[in-house]
């Protein structure tokens, strides 16, 4: 794959759907190209975050350790951005990403990241809205979550 | 210290200024003598005085005094000679005088010399043994490049105004004196004109003088004041203009200009004035001496030869004035700069000298228990960090301090280590205080780790031995002309107050590292390494790093042949797409265009740069393979797209490090030459631009930046290339180039990539970790992962270990604590940099560390996770500066976590 179809599969996520080609382009050319195979980590949870991945191509799973195992999440898949939240605020990973099928992903540094937000501010509000979304989504799984808790235990 | 400089200087120079001023005194004696010759020389045989009659002789030399009780002694009754013999002898006598006087001049001056720089070593050695004993409250205080500067700049002028301090006053004093006094000797009215005009000098100068240091320093004051505003003018400068008052800070300016103007024009004048008066009254004083001195030779109360000789002798009086006058002033000066530097040094409590005291025997274990008796420890602003607490921790108890930052338990640790001094209470080990205990037993059995590491710049092994290092426990046996200089090291260390231990003698006391000596230390090293989980890390610096095969010749040639070794290694674990070999028939696409094209590295860039533009050799070469133009083609589609990604970025943007191809600077070039070049055939381009576009190629890596430019074909033409270029080579060019070869060691590759011997793949995100363990457990399996480790005890850390990451820092420090076998270790949350799951694996491996081998030392811990305090035989809580509550831990349970969620 060439930088100029990275460029593409970039335009296709939300997160950097408003950025201008050059700046996309640039976003691909720094940062490196990486392949998984099936049943790999990308990263694990707990350990310090120093990157963020495009998924190009492949399916990976989102595994959260609790005191009884680890927990499946979500699945994630192409065109999908996994790992910015560590990278944004400095906290250890929250989940693991673990891959379901042989994956193609586009590795973005957090140095380079952050260069880039404060560089492009609308790339600044688009995550944020993005966070807001899935914080909104989080919320309200919790919430159902918790009647159907009460519900159980009357 | 001794407040005053003059009585420090006469304190510890004594002898050598008495030795000195005598010397000062007998050069006097010739100096005296070349004074009176030219009157002799004068009246004698030029005006004829005691040679009136032609064929006259003089007695030369005759040497008789007359000593009371004695009479007449002749020892020489003096050669009989002509007049123009006589002038010969006696002019000769003068030059003999003139060589005598240099020789002496020559001895003071290197004699003062020797004596300032050594009072000098001998400041700056007393200096910094202060700081080593500085008590912590101060250390805190002081920042490091002031103490620096005074050191290494402030008493500089202190060396070299010790050597003056007092031959100076006595040498030209003396100098002025005998001038003086032979003129008042050749005529006393003449001699007490010279006397007033010089005692003017002396009195008014000095005091105009000083008028000059004070306008100087307000001339300086000024300046700087101005500075200051005029960059506040410009920080402010929306400010100012936001308001209207730009007019205001004219005003300001010109007022402040003004000043500056007046002060220096003050200066000026005095400067002048000074410069005015002292020149007349040194010019007055001839013309004195040519009118009176004149009239008394008239009236023939006084020879000419005297008047020659007066005015003669006059000339080298303002000399050593105008120098008398220079030296009190240097005196003013530096007595200002050594009463700073005093103060900054003179701080109570020092620690004794006594503690710090050498100390070549191992001390004995230690028996008593270490606590802390009603403690408090206060901060710099006098708040209390930790009050009243009592605590002890017996020989071999494990201890668990925990809550946390802000508890108060790491102050606790901070004063176990001596960091920080109590402000009342005691801490003890047995029934003695610990700052009263030597150094050479604290410091030896009990070790102190924390996150706050201190990395000395030197080898990685050294900083790790860095614990051991207490005595120079050899002594080093010199032969030749290294004993001498051996003898002459000790003897000037000993007259400027230096010690005299030897930096050379081996300082490592292997017995605390629990070795025999340096055969079985690395064991103990490697052992130490594990514990905190740093030989990985050593291990990859070492084979990021260089050797000189020639020097290590059997390594290399090992690394040599574990090519294929890990070649079968991958094979098996069907990770061979994870490295890509060079081979000598096929293109690397791992590996830049360059690479694959000389297959092999540069050696000399600058050489390789220069002879890529003029040299014909790499044209022709590229021609006859037919791949100019495709490079060329080649080459502006990467200038076109690196022009594009990089064109609005600020040259300092962190983006430019991952630019191979070109530097920032060179962009804007760039796009103009494609301006230039774009649309044009190749043959109506300059050779010039060709080649600036033709040697971008040369960095491409099509997996690294994926522009798509590589294809099967152009590949092959290259890979054909290759064989023009290192069989061609001409004899010129030899040497910048080192090929690859699959059977020899390359000097210019790291450790890792002679192993390789090839590119890791970019498509596997941790490829080079893998590749990483892979070599390491070669190593291991071949046995020479020791040797290895052993090249990464070498590296350099830089400056405060920046070359180290924080994390490897801090376990570099807690390795050097764990080496030196100690009755106490104390802990104080050392790894805070690494992730939690590596503290608590590095936690567990120091506790079994430590009861390794049946030993049994007490450990204190200041945890920073709660759940490894099942690993103690006690917990202790702090909270606000207090000891909360403690308990033994029984059994270690699986609920220990909702046991501290709960406390």
């Amino acid at each position: 794959m060439l930088l100029k179809d990275e460029v593409e599969m970039l335009r296709r996520i939300t997160l950097f759907s408003g950025l201008p080609p050059a700046k996309l382009k640039l976003l691909a050319f720094t940062s490196d190209r990486v392949m998984y195979s099936a049943g790999e980590d990308l990263f694990h949870q707990g350990d310090i975050g120093d990157a963020a991945y495009v998924i190009l191509s492949g399916k990976a799973d989102v595994l959260v350790s609790t005191p009884t195992g680890q927990v499946k999440v979500a699945e994630v898949e192409q065109n999908s951005i996994v790992g910015e939240i560590a990278i944004l605020c400095n906290t250890p990973r929250t989940a693991t990403i673990k891959t379901i099928t042989p994956l193609e992903a586009l590795r973005i540094r957090k140095d380079d990241f952050l260069k880039l937000l404060a560089d492009f501010p609308d790339m600044a509000v688009e995550i944020m809205r993005v966070l807001a979304d899935r914080l909104s989504q989080t919320t309200s799984e919790l919430t159902e979550a918790r009647s159907r808790a009460q519900r159980v235990e009357a | 210290m001794e407040p005053r400089l003059s009585r420090y200087i006469w304190t510890h120079t004594r002898t050598a200024q008495l030795w000195i001023l005598l010397v000062v005194a007998l050069s006097m004696i010739p100096y005296f003598m070349s004074f009176d010759l030219p009157k002799q020389i004068v009246n004698g045989p030029i005006q004829g005085q005691g040679f009136e009659t032609p064929g006259a002789t003089k007695l030369f030399m005759p040497i008789s005094f007359s000593l009371p009780f004695f009479g007449e002694v002749n020892l020489f009754s003096g050669i009989e000679l002509g007049r123009q013999g006589m002038l010969l002898a006696l002019s000769l006598v003068f030059l003999l005088l003139v060589i005598i006087n240099g020789l002496f001049k020559f001895y003071i001056n290197t004699y003062k010399g020797r004596l300032g720089e050594r009072l000098l070593r001998r400041i700056r050695f007393e200096l910094v043994d202060r700081v080593l004993r500085f008590p912590p409250h101060h250390l805190k205080r002081v920042k490091p490049a002031e103490i620096a500067t005074m050191i290494k700049d402030e008493v500089e002028p202190m060396g070299g105004f010790t050597g003056d301090a007092f031959v100076q006053p006595a040498l030209l004093g003396g100098q002025a004196l005998t001038a003086l006094i032979f003129i008042l000797i050749q005529s006393f009215w003449l001699g007490i004109i010279a006397f007033v005009i010089v005692a003017v000098q002396a009195i008014i100068i000095p005091r105009m003088r000083r008028r000059l240091l004070v306008l100087g320093r307000e001339r300086q004051l000024t300046a700087r004041e101005l500075s200051g505003r005029v960059s506040e003018i410009v920080d402010g400068i929306g400010t100012i203009r936001g308001h209207d008052t730009s007019n205001y800070e004219r005003a300001d300016i010109a007022a402040r200009l003004g000043r500056i103007f007046k002060i220096r024009y003050d200066l000026y004048q005095w400067k002048f004035l000074v410069k005015f008066l002292n020149n007349f009254l040194a010019q007055v004083t001839p013309f004195l001496f040519y009118s009176i001195g004149g009239y008394f030779a008239l009236q023939g109360r006084l020879d000419i030869g005297q008047l020659v000789a007066v005015i003669g002798a006059y000339k080298d009086l303002p000399g050593p004035l105008k120098e008398l006058i220079d030296w009190d002033q240097a005196r003013q000066d530096v007595q200002v700069k050594y009463t700073q530097v005093v103060e900054q040094f003179s701080v109570e409590p020092l620690i004794d000298p006594k503690v710090q005291e050498v100390s070549v025997a191992s001390p004995p274990a230690l028996s008593g228990a270490l606590a802390a008796v009603n403690l408090t420890i206060a901060d710099d602003g006098g708040a209390k960090l930790i009050e009243h607490v009592s605590f002890q921790v017996r020989p071999g108890e494990t201890v668990a301090i925990t809550g946390g930052t802000g508890g108060g338990g790491e102050v606790l640790a901070e004063a176990f280590g001596r960091l920080t001094w109590p402000a009342s209470g005691r801490i003890v080990i047995g029934d003695e205080d610990i700052h009263e205990l030597p150094e050479a037993v604290i410091g030896r059995r009990v070790s102190y780790a924390s996150s706050e590491v201190y990395t000395f710049q030197g080898g990685l092994g050294d900083n790790l031995l860095y614990g051991l290092k207490h005595a120079p426990l050899t002594e080093v046996i010199y032969e030749g002309d290294k004993a001498a200089h051996r003898r002459w090291e000790l003897l000037e260390a000993k007259i400027a107050g230096n010690p005299s231990f030897d930096l050379n003698s081996d300082w490592i006391d292997y017995g605390a590292a629990g070795a025999t000596g340096p055969e079985d230390l690395f064991g103990k090293i490697r052992a130490v390494l594990d514990v905190v989980l740093l030989t990985n890390d050593i291990s990859a610096l070492a084979v990021r790093s260089t050797i000189n095969p020639v020097e290590h010749e059997a390594f290399a040639n090992e690394i040599v042949e574990m090519r294929a070794a890990l070649r079968r290694r991958l094979e098996a674990e069907k990770l061979s797409d994870l490295v890509v070999f060079f081979e000598p028939g096929s293109y690397n696409i791992e590996a830049t265009v360059g690479e694959n094209l000389l297959f092999g590295t540069v050696t000399d860039r600058a050489r390789w740069e220069t002879a890529l533009e003029n040299h014909p050799f790499f044209k022709t070469v590229l021609r006859q393979a037919g791949l100019h133009e495709t490079f060329y083609g080649m080459g502006l589609e990467i200038a076109e797209n690196v022009v594009e990604l990089f064109r609005d970025l600020p040259p300092d943007h962190p983006f430019f490090q991952q630019l191979t191809f070109m530097t920032s600077e060179e962009i804007p070039a760039y796009e103009a030459l494609l301006q230039k070049l774009r649309g044009r055939p190749l043959d109506e381009v300059s050779e010039e631009d060709a080649i600036r576009i033709i040697r971008l190629c040369f960095g491409y890596i099509e997996p690294r930046h994926r522009f798509g430019l590589l294809t099967e074909d152009l590949m092959q033409k290259i890979v054909e290339a290759r064989r023009e270029f290192s069989e061609g080579l001409p004899a010129d060019l030899v040497g910048i180039i080192e090929h690859y070869q699959p059977n020899r060691y390359m000097a210019s590759a790291s450790i890792l990539d002679n192993v390789l011997f090839g590119r890791i793949g970019h498509k596997h995100t941790d490829g080079s970790d893998k590749i990483r363990a892979i070599v390491r457990d070669l190593f291991e399996s071949l046995g020479l992962y020791n040797k290895v480790l052993a090249f990464g005890l070498d590296f350099d850390v830089g400056a405060g270990g920046k070359r180290l990451t924080t994390g490897q820092r801090q376990k570099l420090n807690l390795a050097r604590a764990l080496i030196r076998l100690s009755d106490f270790y104390i802990v104080n949350q050392p790894l805070l940099a690494l992730d939690q799951r590596t503290q608590d694996q590095i936690t567990r491996n120091v506790f079994a560390f430590l009861h390794d081998e049946n030993r049994n030392p007490a450990i204190v811990w200041v945890l920073s996770n709660p759940a490894l305090s099942e690993l103690f035989d006690r917990v202790v809580h702090f909270e606000n500066g207090r000891l909360v509550h403690e308990e033994t831990v029984e059994t270690p349970s699986k609920d220990s976590d909702y046991k501290e969620m709960a406390s």
